[in-house]
């Protein structure tokens, strides 16, 4: 145990930064994807209600394993190989961040269109027959509280992608399973290995709920 | 009424169905400037609906209505420029939950530039004042009891100077002794000339305010007229029916 801190403990802190790195890039493009479907999924418009329905459904459909190999070998080869004349590739990280941006979104999208539709519609009704537009309004009074609603559920979805970080590992990212594979086939110790990686990742995932509580909290203020 | 006033809104023939369901069937009346409409009859009958179609808030199915000249069904009228002429007061206030009182009063004239925010927070204090509650700025709404909250949303509507007030039964969700503050508030309002539609099960207040009533009943205009006519001599035996329950 000690053997492995010593000689693996900074390249696994290494790993835990990649993993940390992955997973803020592919929440933040998840949040842009989520706002966009969210909204697509409640305004008055049929068309955009599908697309934003197909965009969840097809997502979830599909386990992020398949999605990450698609994504990291079967693209490319479909430019390089299928169309041809590309010598088209995705770094790991690229293909990673797509990977967890396209699944944490279409969660993420049911999470702000839930979000949206429970802020009561007399709040939408009220702001328009002030004259508002449909923006300003979502803006100024819908959004607000949609938000404080879904801070819960969004604290959920983070861990839950910081999680799936591991699954990127298949593709040859670097993040902490990844890496760790590399220390237990050097080492073989495997219990000293796993656990180690287990408790990195639970100081990591413990920090950050302890934190949201306390975001939480302080965004209840004076309500 | 032949007579030479100024037409506020003039509905032409007013249809809404949702789906299969006609709510409003063929509905025709002028609404004058300064008048005071309170119409009445049971629920389902279609009154509040009527009411949300003349600000929109509900598509209209067929027919016209004219707001100061604009046919708001007409689909390149701008209705939010027509809004900002109309006010509006929900049964369940709907007051912004997100902001403070003041922010609820000077989103709308902000956002749409009818004034600076320091003009916007001088009207907002008037307009509190003018509904008793200037020591209420800085409180959220959750904070406020039923009858505040309402009088707060009638102080928002009326920070955008609108031309004609909608009332959405006001009173319905106050607990009874809430019912006369708001009143009372309406009172002083159609008494400073506004133009405004009630929707109401106030029949004290209807008799007491009103210019004209209309009893609605299965989606059309029963029979409408002065208090005096509609409440205390109605003619069809729908209206007559309708009073007695309810009186």
């Amino acid at each position: 145990m000690v053997k492995i801190i010593t000689v693996y403990g900074g390249m696994l802190l290494t790993a835990m930064g990649r993993t940390l790195l992955l997973a803020l890039l592919g929440l933040f493009f998840a949040c842009i994807l989520g706002i966009v479907f969210g909204i697509m999924g409640v305004v008055k418009n049929k068309i955009l209600n599908i697309i934003s329905q197909i965009f969840v459904d097809v997502i979830r459909g599909v386990p992020m394993i398949v999605l990450a190999f698609f994504i990291y070998f079967g693209i490319p080869y479909l430019f390089n190989t299928i169309i041809g004349g590309y010598s088209f590739t995705f770094s790991a990280l690229q293909a990673g961040t797509i990977c967890l941006a396209l699944n944490c979104g279409a969660y993420m999208t049911e999470i702000i269109r839930a979000g949206i539709l429970s802020v009561d519609e007399g709040q939408m009704e009220a702001a328009r027959s002030l004259g508002l537009t449909y923006g300003m309004a979502m803006r100024k009074v819908v959004l607000p509280q949609a938000i404080k609603t879904m801070i819960p559920t969004f604290i959920n979805q983070f861990i839950i992608t910081l999680k799936d970080t591991s699954i990127l590992s298949v593709i040859g990212f670097p993040e902490l399973v990844n890496t760790a594979k590399n220390v237990q086939a050097n080492t073989f110790m495997s219990f000293q290995t796993w656990a180690i990686v287990g408790i990195m990742y639970l100081i990591v995932i413990t920090i950050l709920s302890r934190s949201a509580k306390v975001l939480e909290r302080r965004l209840n203020v004076g309500r | 009424m032949a007579d030479n006033r100024e037409i506020k809104v003039s509905v032409k023939n007013l249809k809404k169905d949702f789906g299969d369901l006609q709510v409003l069937k063929d509905i025709n009346t002028d609404i004058y400037k300064g008048e005071v409409v309170c119409i009445i009859g049971p629920s389902g009958s279609g009154k509040s609906t009527f009411l949300r179609c003349l600000n929109k808030l509900e598509e209209v199915s067929g027919g016209q209505v004219i707001i100061d000249g604009h046919d708001i069904v007409d689909k390149n009228t701008n209705i939010n420029k027509v809004r900002e002429n109309i006010g509006m007061v929900f049964q369940h206030f709907n007051l912004f939950n997100n902001l403070n009182i003041m922010d609820n009063l000077t989103l709308a004239p902000v956002q749409l530039k009818k004034c600076s925010k320091e003009e916007a927070v001088e009207r907002g204090q008037n307009m509190l004042k003018k509904v008793g509650l200037e020591d209420k700025a800085g409180n959220y709404p959750n904070q406020l009891s039923g009858g505040q909250k309402q009088r707060v949303a009638i102080a928002r509507a009326l920070c955008m100077q609108p031309d004609i007030m909608l009332f959405d039964e006001p009173t319905s969700a106050l607990d009874p002794e809430m019912v006369g503050e708001v009143l009372q508030v309406m009172k002083d309002l159609a008494n400073e000339g506004m133009t405004m539609v009630i929707v109401t099960h106030e029949m004290g207040f209807a008799r007491e305010v009103a210019d004209r009533v209309i009893f609605m009943d299965g989606g059309f205009i029963v029979e409408e007229g002065t208090p005096q006519e509609v409440l205390l001599n109605p003619k069809a035996q729908r209206t007559i029916d309708f009073l007695n329950k309810v009186l």
